[in-house]
């Protein structure tokens, strides 16, 4: 077998279960270093699982780094919670006359704030309590679930669309712009047309990720065509999309006569993502069909990658242009199709947000921050489907979190803690400094993108 | 480990020596019976604006009422919209003030859902949700006699707008000053151009923001290059770009909307001839108010001149009293109904 009939197993630069992989299938000339393997499992398998898990937790493989960076970034969020709240700074005043007041301060006001977060995100125990009691309806008991999967889903797809383009050595910054366009793509769909719903939906998804695939070509093809770096290219695309997006608000086609804002006609029901609140069981939950789409939508972004012929280019190119160009790959279609798919992605990530979401219309405001969030869920799940899904439903959870947590502390701390984790991700040297951590077997697992 | 140091740190640096309060000097906490939360739009509490006198009037309620306890959501994108009105339903408010119309889809579907639950917003008005209770506010009247001043003071015969967007809630501002300045026009045969609004054709100057402040001093210089002397931007924070501009040079000056300008920008004070205010903390503070107190769940508040729901804030001093004294009358003129203003975007009682 050669590398080229096995696309499933090119040279990976990270995970673990690759490695694996090459350990228990190794070829003929490996029996040697095979046996050496074998050996060393044998010998772990002595060690017993609890010493095993011990030298697991205690390396900085990218597991744990990415566990560790999360738990780093709530240490630090929760001191920078005692920093900035004056009543607990107050009783750190007098603390050595009566420590105890500043130390039950400084706990109240973290475990409130990540109480918060949780009771937000994932279950609130105050409504379990009432729920038993017949006080809530199952609805509400569910309701964080609902806030964080409906948050998730944009966040889903913008990650895949800012983790497609890493793996093939792109930086795409434009994912913001390509979400803006996306939503137009859908949204204008959405409510000029009359159709019925089994067609109208799917159009108007469909129309939203067109829209984020021309989009994104575009910084592709000035690559492919002029050597122009996406990164400078996609972020001044980004207020190209803005920008257009407020000249169409003000379009008589697009406008809503109706309304004293600044706000485009409503997306016809015939094309609104279901809301699971359409079952009585259920009203109130706004979760919908979008959380479904993105997840489907990751399947197929893995299959791409990790099966088929276009997703083995897209990876050789990432990790070397010039020997793929060498092998016969055409470098600039890869660079194009690439940014155009990581485009289609982010618009379909526009598309769920404006059909899934209140108002249901274009505003100013409709893309919040999807597209730049989509690059720090990339890098957490480590540009790999998977871990994107897992980290777009750690990032929904902390939105969905950030309601509830606003009792305690400013909004804006959430944003601090998501930039924190990035920092930790970025820099796995620092936190295992920090931790004392030993260095993985191949190194510590830096950049993701090699665009730079 | 690292917190533990963070925390050591900091416990030092506040010189950590003072003497301990008496654990009992018992803060005097009133029994609260009502609580009043409200969600911000994506502008936060803090914006100097809108979402910061709708603020000024939750606290402005609970100060005069103990019993009245008041929470605030900020919003980071539109889809916390819905998040934070639920939020705030599962804890426990009696009643939930919306800031800013573009919350009117999110709260008309939450306020259908949740029938039983009080709710209020600022700047639209919900006839269909028999549980929200609208506040709206007719800036056209004090815009008109924040131009009937403006045309007034000028020395250049040119006065000049600019609005943040192409909006009803801005375009008010906008057509109510350029008729005041016609009003004056017409009243002393005078000839005042206003510059950067046409209310006829509803076109003019727009930042396309509310917080490039860099856009609104450039706006503000080409109306001073071409003449104008007083300036009225309705723009939020873009129009901060405005003062700036007109304290480099004698003999310009600014009008402020929203909240008086001597206060949320008193660095500017100033340059202020007056601000074209719109009330928004009573208007909020008597919603809360007359929630406690039972009052019906819908409603629909409109402000004027009359009923102090809009206003111009004190002029500024140089300002002659013969010129105040017929901003005076003009008032009176429109609280009467005497003089009529044209513009189609005020809101209707």
């Amino acid at each position: 077998m050669t590398d080229a009939d096995k696309p499933g197993r090119a040279p990976d630069d990270d995970t673990l279960d690759d490695d694996l992989d090459d350990e228990t299938q190794a070829d003929e000339p490996e029996v040697q270093a095979a046996d050496a393997e074998a050996k060393q499992i044998e010998e772990e398998r002595r060690r017993g699982f609890g010493a095993t898990f011990i030298g697991y937790v205690t390396t900085a493989n990218t597991v744990m780094v990415t566990v560790y960076s999360f738990l780093l970034s709530m240490v630090i969020g929760g001191v920078l919670v005692i920093v900035s709240d004056p009543e607990v700074r107050g009783t750190f005043g007098y603390f050595f006359s009566r420590p105890t007041d500043a130390l039950s301060a400084s706990w109240e006001a973290v475990s409130g704030v990540y109480t918060g977060l949780f009771s937000g995100a994932i279950l609130n125990f105050d409504t379990l309590d009432r729920y038993f009691a017949d006080d809530a309806t199952l609805a509400q008991v569910l309701a964080p679930l609902s806030e964080t999967l409906t948050y998730s889903s944009a966040l889903i797809l913008a990650g895949l669309a800012v983790g497609l383009a890493f793996r093939a050595g792109l930086f795409n910054i434009g994912a913001q712009g390509q979400v803006i366009m996306g939503v137009v793509g859908a949204g204008v769909v959405g409510f000029a047309l009359g159709l019925p719903l089994w067609l109208h939906l799917p159009l108007a998804i469909l129309a939203g990720g067109v829209a984020g695939f021309l989009f994104g070509a575009v910084p592709g093809a000035l690559k492919a065509w002029t050597g122009a770096h996406e990164v400078i290219t996609s972020i001044m695309l980004n207020y190209v999309a803005l920008y257009a997006l407020g000249w169409i608000l003000t379009s008589e086609f697009v406008r809503d006569p109706d309304k004293t804002h600044a706000i485009s006609k409503e997306v016809a029901d015939t094309a609104t993502l279901p809301r699971l609140s359409e079952f009585e069981l259920f009203t109130g939950l706004r979760v919908n069909l979008g959380i479904l789409v993105a997840i489907a939508v990751a399947v197929g972004v893995w299959w791409l990658l990790s099966k088929s012929t276009l997703g083995y280019r897209m990876r050789a190119v990432g990790l070397n242009a010039n020997a793929s160009k060498t092998a016969g790959m055409s470098v600039s279609s890869t660079y194009i199709t690439t940014m155009g798919l990581a485009g289609g992605l982010a618009g379909l990530a526009g598309a769920v947000t404006v059909l899934g979401i209140h108002p249901y219309a274009l505003t100013h405001h409709v893309a919040g921050e999807i597209g730049f969030d989509g690059i720090t869920v990339a890098l957490l799940g480590r540009a790999k489907p998977g871990g994107i899904v897992a980290a777009g439903l750690l990032f929904g959870a902390m939105r969905a979190g950030a309601s509830t947590m606003q009792s305690v502390i400013p909004l804006d701390m959430v944003t601090l803690l998501q930039a924190l984790i990035v920092i930790f991700i970025a820099a796995p040297a620092l936190v295992k400094a920090m931790l004392h951590l030993k260095v993985p077997t191949g190194g510590l697992a830096t950049s993701t993108a090699k665009g730079w | 480990m690292a917190a533990i140091g963070v925390t050591c740190g900091l416990a030092l640096f506040v010189t950590a020596c003072g003497e301990a309060p008496d654990s009992d000097s018992g803060n005097e906490s009133v029994a609260t019976d009502f609580k009043a939360c409200m969600v911000t739009d994506t502008g936060g509490v803090e914006d100097r604006s809108f979402n910061a006198s709708a603020w000024q009037g939750m606290t402005a309620a609970a100060e005069q009422q103990p019993a009245i306890e008041v929470d605030v959501k900020e919003s980071s994108s539109e889809a916390d919209y819905e998040t934070n009105l639920v939020g705030f339903i599962n804890e426990g408010c009696n009643l939930i003030v919306a800031v800013g119309g573009l919350m009117s889809e999110a709260l008309t579907t939450v306020a259908a859902d949740y029938p039983d639950q009080r709710f209020a917003i600022v700047d639209a008005y919900l006839p269909d949700s028999p549980n929200v209770y609208s506040m709206e506010f007719n800036a056209a009247q004090s815009s008109f006699l924040a131009g009937y001043l403006a045309a007034g003071t000028t020395e250049t015969d040119k006065v000049a707008t600019y609005g943040g967007l192409n909006i009803p809630p801005v375009t008010i501002f906008m057509d109510g000053f350029a008729e005041g300045v016609e009003y004056y026009n017409e009243v002393n045969d005078a000839d005042v151009a206003v510059l950067g609004w046409n209310h006829e054709t509803q076109d003019g100057s727009f930042a396309d923001n509310f917080e490039d402040t860099a856009k609104g001093k450039s706006l503000t210089e080409n109306f001073v290059s071409q003449g104008a002397d007083v300036i009225f931007p309705v723009a939020g924070k873009t129009g901060m770009g405005t003062p700036a501009v007109t304290q480099t040079e004698e003999g310009l000056s600014t009008i402020w909307v929203d909240l008086d300008g001597c206060e949320s920008a008193p660095e500017y004070c100033e340059e202020f001839l007056t601000t074209s205010e719109k009330n928004i903390p009573d208007a909020v503070s008597s919603a809360i108010i007359a929630a406690r107190d039972g009052g019906p769940m819908d409603g629909h508040s409109v402000g004027t001149l009359d009923n102090g729901g809009v206003s111009l804030s004190p002029l500024r001093d140089d300002i002659d009293d013969e010129l105040a004294a017929e901003i005076e009358e003009v008032k009176a003129g429109i609280v009467s109904g005497e003089i009529t203003i044209e513009s189609t975007v005020q809101p209707t009682e």
